[in-house]
């Protein structure tokens, strides 16, 4: 074991497997109910706004929103899990036990990352083969499905750690999710093309990160996008690594975690 | 030599509040050391230090010759902590919790004959597959006292691991220490119960408003204090005692009288004589020489009143 960022590999890996065990341990809590929910989303928009919302040339209302639901869910629920295993384990005080070992700030990092990586693509994946028996959604380029999703996923799951760390109580962490990462996600074009919006609106979106999540996602799948997938990707990237690195940061202060 | 603990003047604060100030001492390899200390004395703030639990506003903590900021991986390595608070990961099993924490220091699968030893030394083998919730307060405890030692330290900090629990285990657990020691690791033990420290530890240091007010063996701490005690059971409780020995009664519960004696100044003859000579009958006698309990209250009383001096 060095005394490098990245040594203890073992340790990486028992905190990671940690931390994916925690969450299926309450599957119907943490895969389960993400999928139907998003179900229940399908149905009622896809039903309700399919007449009157405008999507892409050849593309129905209801397959235009699975991507958009997909990504949705995978974003809320990578969020959720890093940040509701870190915030417990702070206020329980078990997280302890992660502190006192030999991690490095970056080997937290990414086992906790990790991990709400494989929660979002399992409800990402759930989601989808829920609703494949009725809608056959193309897939124009899969590398892109896959770059989005794990850009994506990781950036929420390194928001989530942020939040944990500097929320004092799961009140805090509550405002955090439902001010910001719900709004946000809600408003990025999941229900419908930023196009369709007036141009103030329009312009809003575009300041909004998790539009290009989903925009370079539903691009995977469609081949048509709002804006250049190689722009989603870009903001994507840059947005991760502001994430991350404020993320590791925080953890290597000990801000709110080592007193 | 290379000290198993090495901290130099540790200074911590929050804000106005001053926790540690400039504390400095150091626990050789294998040595049984106790750090006492009223509430509010900082030990919990030097143990959280030395774990990496809290960041020091000065100075170093070195185990085994590594800084706890600088080297932490092997500062770490070489340091199992039992914290003073039942917490536990209510997600997993005893066993769980147990491959978990070795996994954390990087050991595999090779550490797992060490785990079922745990296990079966601490009494938790029928338990290995129990949720943590489940457990007692006191089995949650032993739990601590193994995830502490899964990975072999070289020292061992004891955060007031009796807290609250009952005679039986608190015996077991120091028997257990007191292996643990023989086997060559480091002990550092905070507690409330001072007869625990005085019992088990080599040297002793008290803390005292974030301060060392004494640091020495613990022959020499306990030779600090030149007074005993004298025990006597008085056949009628309602006697008056002689004037002169007023001073030195430290507790009277009806037949029962306690004196506090200096031992180069009141002889023990002299003070059976003039009990004797106002009337009283003694039925039992016995001595007892001063405890850490009164050297504690007297150092840390001492410490006071400097401070307000």
């Amino acid at each position: 074991m060095s005394g490098s960022a990245l040594g203890n590999w073992r340790g990486l890996y028992t905190l990671f497997g940690k931390e994916v065990r925690r969450f299926m341990k309450v599957p119907v809590q943490t895969l389960l109910t993400p999928v139907v929910t998003s179900l229940l989303f399908l149905l009622v928009f896809g039903h309700a706004l399919k007449e009157h919302v405008q999507v892409f040339a050849g593309v129905t209302y209801v397959a235009f929103l699975i991507p958009g639901l997909m990504m949705m869910a995978i974003i809320q629920n990578a969020f959720a899990n890093s940040s509701s295993s870190l915030i417990q384990s702070k206020v329980n005080g078990s997280l302890t036990f992660v502190l006192v070992a030999p991690l490095s700030s970056l080997e937290m990092f990414l086992a906790y990352v990790g991990a709400a990586v494989v929660r979002g693509v399992l409800v990402g994946l759930g989601l989808y083969f829920a609703v494949l028996g009725v809608v056959q959604l193309p897939v124009f380029n899969l590398a892109a499905i896959v770059a989005f999703t794990l850009l994506a996923s990781a950036t929420l799951g390194a928001m989530g750690l942020i939040a944990a760390v500097w929320a004092m109580h799961f009140e805090q962490l509550s405002a955090f999710q439902n001010f910001i990462v719900i709004p946000l996600s809600f408003l990025s074009g999941v229900f419908y093309s930023i196009h369709t919006l007036p141009p103030f609106w329009h312009e809003v979106s575009r300041w909004n990160p998790f539009f290009y999540m989903i925009d370079g996602f539903r691009y995977g799948f469609f081949g048509q996008s709002d804006v250049p997938p190689s722009l989603s990707l870009a903001v994507c990237a840059v947005f991760f690594a502001a994430v991350s690195a404020l993320s590791i940061a925080l953890l290597r202060s000990g801000y709110k975690i080592r007193h | 030599m290379t000290f198993a603990v090495e901290i130099n003047t540790l200074r911590k604060h929050y804000g106005n509040v001053h926790a540690l100030q400039g504390v400095d001492f150091s626990i050789e390899p294998g040595e049984f050391f106790g750090l006492l200390g009223p509430n509010g004395a900082g030990k919990s703030t030097l143990i959280n230090i030395m774990a990496g639990l809290a960041r020091a506003s000065s100075g170093t903590v070195r185990i085994f010759g590594h800084d706890v900021v600088d080297g932490y991986r092997a500062a770490r390595t070489a340091l199992g902590v039992v914290p003073q608070e039942l917490v536990y990961d209510a997600f997993f099993t005893v066993r769980e919790v147990l491959r978990l924490q070795s996994g954390y220091f990087g050991r595999g699968r090779a550490n797992e004959a060490w785990i079922d030893e745990l296990l079966e030394i601490l009494s938790l083998t029928d338990k290995a597959d129990t949720n943590m919730q489940a457990l007692s307060g006191g089995m949650k405890r032993r739990v601590l006292i193994a995830q502490a030692l899964v990975h072999k330290p070289e020292v061992l900090v004891l955060d007031e691991p009796t807290a609250g629990v009952d005679t039986e285990l608190r015996k077991a657990l120091w028997e257990f220490t007191r292996r643990l020691h023989r086997e060559g690791c480091a002990i550092m033990l905070t507690t409330h119960y001072l007869e625990e420290a005085e019992a088990l530890c080599d040297r002793i240091a008290i803390l005292d408003h974030g301060k060392l007010a004494a640091l020495d063996s613990k022959q020499k701490l306990l030779s600090r204090h030149p007074y005993r005690l004298l025990s006597l059971t008085l056949a009628d409780p309602s006697k008056a005692l002689p004037e002169a020995l007023l001073p030195l009664v430290k507790t009277r519960d009806g037949a029962q009288l306690t004196l506090r004696l200096h031992r180069l100044e009141d002889q023990i003859g002299g003070i059976l004589e003039a009990l004797r000579g106002a009337g009283h009958e003694i039925m039992d006698l016995s001595t007892q020489d001063a405890g850490l309990e009164e050297v504690f209250m007297e150092i840390t009383s001492m410490h006071a009143a400097s401070r307000t001096a």
